[in-house]
């Protein structure tokens, strides 16, 4: 069959790649991109980046300045800790685990809540009025509260605190799964391809969740960097992962007791938290901006 | 209206009954005997033990046992402290009023600082202006609060030594606790220099509640940018240019209005973080609030005081997002509980 030959392009980009070229239009959003990438890359070759070992303690450099400082030396680039460990070391170690287990907190509500999210947004009637008001009360209660009550129960520790994080979570992701499935609801190409015979899950599965995909990704960036700053949180204030776990928050935590003497061991850990949180905020931001620009065309 | 408040009533009574059921299970799956989660009372002898077990009807079903937890909730009695062996009650009396004005101040930084900017960055849009003040906001949003806390300790603290580090007031004042906010307090107390212990406990505010409030300004101007932005492109504000309207007038009494309107009901989750956030900072100043209360209880496995430091937070937290619900829907009757606004 001959094709009408208009225009040169044969080829029509799909909704993600239009996305992404109006994210990679913006400058501050590429920015964000690579030093995301940049950071992300760092955690992954750790072991390739620093032939140190983060536990390794170097008993004739304790507590060296950084580099940048009269003092220090350039074999310890950021300096050493009181047991004269390389703080760089440990922080590419740290942030390997504190953005890993951001990263399945993430999932696990992005999950648990997509699923919740999206039965709630497809019923109607008393049953989602009843789950609506009990999740706007749950939504309230603040994630510290319920990482509070989970350590008491089962004890301290990275996963028990994962745990809080993901519960606390999980409200916002079935929030916005269930409006916005419910707005689609309403559409007419659902009530196509209802006329046209499919079922529930077909519904769900061929005509909502893509649609769903880009929002999806947008709230995940958020939750992302909420996860952050929670596990760092918990991890600071003991209730997460404990000293031994080489952790952001913990580390933060060991830093404090020299941290009049020693304060890169407090300020240079933090100052990572922020610059993924950062990174994570601006291509975040960048995704909303790119995916509004292509829906209001 | 009449419908409005019964229905905001009995979701009200609905959530604060099922906390307490939570609290009560809570007490029940913690590690230790059910009665000293309870009661926060070790017994030491047999008339002692018989004695608990009558007050807090142990031996009985746990639905008799749940209401006699409730009878004992509304009549005051919430146990002791097991560490300190203070009443509860009056540990809640002491503690919560030291977060909720902590939080106040830090609400009230996060709203005058937030708003001239959101509604700035949101008029100036896709301007130098617009882009310093969006970019500045989503760098204090990034900011942990516990590292931006001790940041601030290093430099006001240790470094220019300008702040004090920790507390509410210098102990050389000595101003006894009747309503626990600390000004009213200095105000009702005779005999001390009032005008030194009023700046003694201004400068030991500054710190913590600037360091809550950024984080929640910097919210606050992302929410109020976008929404004013979403305003200036509705017909009626071109219809207002379109009649020659003075730009004041159109900002001022069409603007503003309708852009503060889908910010309100987001108040009620920034309410959360902000609590959360003052929690977070109280254990680092020392602030003796219900956080570094709570936090104190986990580290010394203090279970009847997290039980009731629990209830007693969500309570407050659940009654403020259910309380900002209520005037969002008598200001504006259309909206639904919870509307959608994207940053």
């Amino acid at each position: 069959m001959s094709q009408f030959d208009l225009y040169e392009e044969q080829h029509h980009p799909t909704p993600w790649q239009q996305t992404w070229r109006n994210f990679t239009a913006s400058h501050i959003s590429m920015v964000g991109f690579i030093l995301l990438c940049f950071l992300i890359g760092m955690c992954i070759f750790a072991p390739l980046v620093s032939p140190i070992s983060p536990i390794t303690q170097n008993s004739d450099a304790l507590m060296f300045p950084p580099s940048w400082d009269d003092r220090g030396s350039i074999n310890f680039i950021f300096g050493t800790d009181a047991l004269g460990r390389d703080v760089f070391t440990r922080i590419m170690h740290a942030s390997k685990v504190t953005i890993g287990s951001a990263v399945l907190v993430v999932c696990v509500a992005l999950f648990i809540g997509l699923t919740l999210g999206s039965i709630a947004g497809m019923l109607k009637g008393i049953q989602s009025s009843i789950l609506n008001h009990l999740l706007d009360s749950l939504m309230a209660i603040p994630s510290l509260l319920i990482a509070i009550i989970i350590v008491g129960i089962f004890g301290v520790g990275l996963v028990n605190s994962m745990w809080a994080i993901a519960i606390a979570l999980i409200p916002q992701f079935i929030h916005v799964t269930r409006s916005h499935v419910s707005e689609q609801m309403q559409t007419d190409y659902i009530r196509a391809s209802q006329l046209d015979g499919a079922n529930k899950k077909q519904l769900f599965f061929y005509s909502i969740l893509p649609n769903l995909s880009e929002m999806l990704v947008v709230q995940a960036s958020l939750a992302m960097s909420i996860a952050i700053i929670d596990i760092s949180a918990l991890g600071f204030l003991n209730l997460g992962a404990q000293s031994t776990t080489l952790e952001l928050g913990a580390m933060i935590a060991d830093g404090l007791d020299g941290a009049y003497i020693a304060p890169w061991n407090v300020i240079l850990p933090g100052l990572f938290i922020f610059l993924f949180v950062l990174a994570i905020n601006i291509v975040g931001d960048g995704l909303r901006a790119a995916i509004r620009a292509r829906t209001a065309r | 209206m009449i419908v409005i408040f019964l229905r905001y009533g009995f979701l009200f009574v609905v959530t604060v009954f099922v906390l307490i059921l939570l609290s009560f299970i809570i007490a029940h799956v913690f590690p230790g005997e059910l009665l000293t989660n309870l009661s926060g009372i070790i017994p030491t002898s047999m008339v002692d033990n018989t004695r608990l077990e009558t007050e807090w009807s142990i031996n009985s079903s746990t639905i008799e046992q749940f209401f006699n937890y409730c009878k004992l909730l509304i009549q005051g009695d919430w146990g002791v402290s097991l560490v300190s062996g203070n009443a509860l009650l009056d540990e809640m009396k002491r503690t919560i009023p030291a977060t909720v004005e902590l939080s106040f101040y830090a609400a009230f930084i996060a709203l005058s600082l937030g708003i001239p900017l959101g509604c700035i960055a949101g008029v100036k849009a896709y301007t130098k202006v617009d882009f310093s003040i969006n970019g500045l906001s989503i760098i204090q949003n990034s900011l942990p609060v516990f590292w931006l806390g001790l940041a601030f300790i290093l430099i006001f603290c240790f470094s220019l030594n300008i702040f004090p580090l920790s507390g509410r007031l210098s102990v050389l004042f000595n101003v006894p606790q009747v309503t626990g906010f600390i000004f009213v307090d200095i105000l009702l107390t005779d005999g001390i220099n009032k005008a030194a212990a009023f700046q003694n406990a201004f400068v030991h505010l500054v710190l913590p509640s600037i360091a809550v409030g950024l984080i929640s300004a910097a919210n606050i101007t992302r929410l109020i940018r976008r929404s004013v932005i979403d305003v200036l492109n509705q017909p009626y504000i071109r219809a207002a240019k379109s009649r020659g309207l003075a730009f004041n007038t159109i900002f001022f009494n069409h603007v503003l209005r309708n852009a503060l309107l889908p910010i309100l009901p987001l108040a009620g989750i920034q309410i959360t973080t902000l609590i959360t956030n003052a929690m977070i900072i109280e254990s680092l100043f020392s602030w003796p609030g219900i956080g570094s209360f709570l936090l104190d209880a986990i580290y010394q496995q203090d279970y009847s005081a997290i039980r009731v430091g629990m209830l007693v937070v969500s309570v407050v937290v659940i009654s403020l997002t259910i309380f900002v619900d209520l005037i969002n829907r008598i200001i504006d009757p259309r909206k639904s509980s919870l509307p959608d606004v994207s940053i």
